[in-house]
């Protein structure tokens, strides 16, 4: 039978060209004309091909194997987005510790304030977001024992979100930004990643339905919360009225310290969810696997989910200290914020001990290493941070780079080795060959991130208690001693430090990529399987 | 009463408390008598499926 279904394509494809054409000739910033021309090229380029693919025969979908072309083009987009949100990140440290690498010619595009949304989307949400995706559709597939659910709608998951991506990267450049932290894009792009990210839970949760195992994997818990929690953060943080629908400019509908607190109740559970669950589902997963035993104990990963969502949730307003939010308000987000302390280290045990009788492995097998390093610093930022969350010390470590080296001793320690590892697993799996391309190359990429991340941390350290002295010193009069720029000119040593870690873990990303791509070319193709003769 | 300071109050009593006694009842369920066989057996379930979708026929939920 011929599908009507590419007639009603190629004529909603048509209309989004032309609504494309008109809304760029329109068009009342450059942000979103060059956005608009993007949409219509793509719009216009998906046509052409659906006209290709029109009447022609279509290849039955094979139901008794798994969807895996998907993740392969999620391994090869994490990796590339990864490469690529660690060199901004490497370009952005060295502005700030010189000033004039803010290059005159490059102005306002290459600017740091401009680059520096750019870089942080870029590892959370595109390396960090493909690397979610592609590994949660892997993972629900293998324990549900079940195809994904929704045929091709996957295929729109991630395209979709690679558009996602482009959009808000070249809107930051072009200076299209509403200014909320980890939430910058406007309302359009907003708007579009809703209609992704819904297509992305009904492909999960399809899935899961459709399972052929009775129980429902305790990573499929961690991904579903991850799903849903961030539908809801990101509807609710970014509601917002457009001045116009031909102009990227939208107006908060919350305001004052409203706003303040849906930010933030939004920017730590975006931390929380998006960086934290999600990736212990990855966790959860992949070291068992790669430890070749079940998880340590499966009761204590169900206590950890749950303590998980019901605290995590309440932690956001920490980040307001001293600011106008109500002082209930604000304890409330301290005492929840210390309360994690239990449930985050709880599943740190528990990934841990799951290597209870294969510790030898961490001897001979580098992944390893990488996924207990990554559980190593998810204990220590999730002990830093609810140190750091209590008011008294916050009052210390607000607005330094003690932030800063937080973050990421949790985002590049936990975050990034995590899915090195998930990446290293993957990538002969995928690809059907016998091993990794080379040990040892894996072995450089550990340790060049593993210092890398240290020089980088410990920088921050320095310079954030450093800077967080100096404001605060008085003299016998009760003046203050330091200007601002003196506690800038004080940091220059710490920047270079920091800059140069961040070379190092950028060359270990580097050496990564080029390990996975010679294991796709180059490794031994891995035997195929004995053809059993089914038994019936 | 205004509805800020009631819906506040509500948050930090019963809020708080049926909130507390949801996460008590999950804790004290999992540790239920012969909950062991499902977790060690749920603990397994990424061992079994590795290269393709479960037989159709087969169904073990």
């Amino acid at each position: 039978m011929i599908g009507y279904g590419n007639y009603v394509k190629l004529i909603g494809y048509g209309l989004a060209t032309l609504a494309a054409m008109i809304a760029a000739n329109y068009a009342r910033d450059l942000a979103y004309q060059v956005h608009m021309i993007l949409l219509m090229l793509v719009a216009g380029g998906l046509f052409l091909w659906t006209v290709r693919q029109t009447d022609e025969p279509v290849k039955p979908t094979p139901t008794n194997e798994y969807m895996d072309d998907v993740v392969r083009y999620g391994v090869i987009a994490t990796a590339f987005w990864g490469v690529v949100g660690f060199l901004v990140g490497v370009v952005i440290a060295f502005q700030l510790a010189f000033p004039a690498l803010n290059l005159e010619w490059a102005q306002p595009y290459g600017n740091f304030g401009r680059l520096r949304p750019l870089h942080t989307s870029a590892v959370i949400f595109a390396f960090g977001g493909n690397a979610l995706i592609c590994s949660s559709l892997y993972i629900v597939q293998r324990t549900s024992a079940a195809r994904l659910w929704g045929g091709n709608l996957v295929w729109f998951v991630f395209w979709g979100y690679q558009l996602f991506i482009v959009l808000a990267a070249t809107g930051y450049l072009l200076g299209g930004t509403q200014s909320k932290e980890y939430a910058e894009p406007e309302w359009y792009v907003d708007i579009w990643l809703t209609i992704v990210w819904v297509a992305y839970l009904a492909v999960f949760l399809g899935t899961i339905v459709k399972r052929k195992e009775p129980h429902i994997y305790v990573a499929n818990w961690f991904f579903l919360s991850f799903i849903v929690t961030v539908a809801m953060l990101h509807i609710v943080n970014n509601i917002a009225i457009p001045v116009s629908i031909f102009g990227s400019k939208s107006i908060q509908v919350f305001a004052g310290v409203q706003d303040a607190m849906v930010q933030w109740w939004y920017g730590h559970n975006a931390v929380g969810f998006f960086l934290t669950a999600g990736f212990l589902g990855m966790m959860y997963y992949f070291i068992p696997k790669q430890a070749e035993r079940p998880v340590y104990s499966y009761k204590l990963s169900i206590i950890h989910f749950w303590a998980l969502i019901f605290l995590y949730i309440w932690a956001g307003p920490h980040h307001l200290h001293y600011t106008a939010l109500p002082d209930w308000a604000s304890t409330l987000g301290m005492v929840f914020s210390i309360i994690l302390w239990m449930p985050s280290w709880g599943g740190m045990i528990n990934g841990l001990m799951t290597l209870q009788g294969a510790w030898d492995k961490l001897r001979t097998d580098p992944v390893i290493r990488m996924m207990v390093t990554s559980l190593a610093f998810y204990g220590m930022s999730t002990f830093e941070g609810p140190m750091m969350s209590i008011r008294a010390v916050n009052s210390l470590s607000h607005y330094t780079d003690w932030t800063i080296g937080h973050v990421h001793s949790g985002a590049l320690g936990w975050n990034g080795m995590i899915t090195f590892g998930a990446l290293y697993f993957l990538t002969p799996v995928l690809w059907k060959r016998e091993r990794l391309y080379s040990l040892s190359l894996v072995n450089w990429h550990f340790w060049l991130a593993t210092i890398g991340i240290v020089l980088y941390a410990a920088a921050m350290w320095v310079t954030g208690i450093m800077e967080g002295l100096m404001w605060r010193e008085v003299d016998a009069n009760g003046f203050l001693v330091n200007s601002f720029a003196d506690t800038v000119s004080a940091k220059f040593p710490m920047y270079v430090v920091r800059g140069l870690g961040g070379v190092l873990y950028l060359a270990g990303a580097i050496i990564m990529c080029y390990n996975l791509w010679m294991t796709v070319r180059a490794a031994p193709a891995k035997a195929p399987l004995p053809t059993a003769v089914p038994a019936e | 009463m205004e509805q800020y300071s009631f819906l506040r109050e509500l948050a930090d009593s019963w809020g708080l408390l049926v909130m507390f006694l949801i996460f008590l009842g999950v804790g004290i369920y999992v540790f239920r008598p012969g909950s062991r066989k499902i977790h060690d057996d749920a603990a397994q379930a990424p061992f079994r499926n590795d290269d393709k979708p479960a037989d159709p026929m087969e169904d073990r939920t």
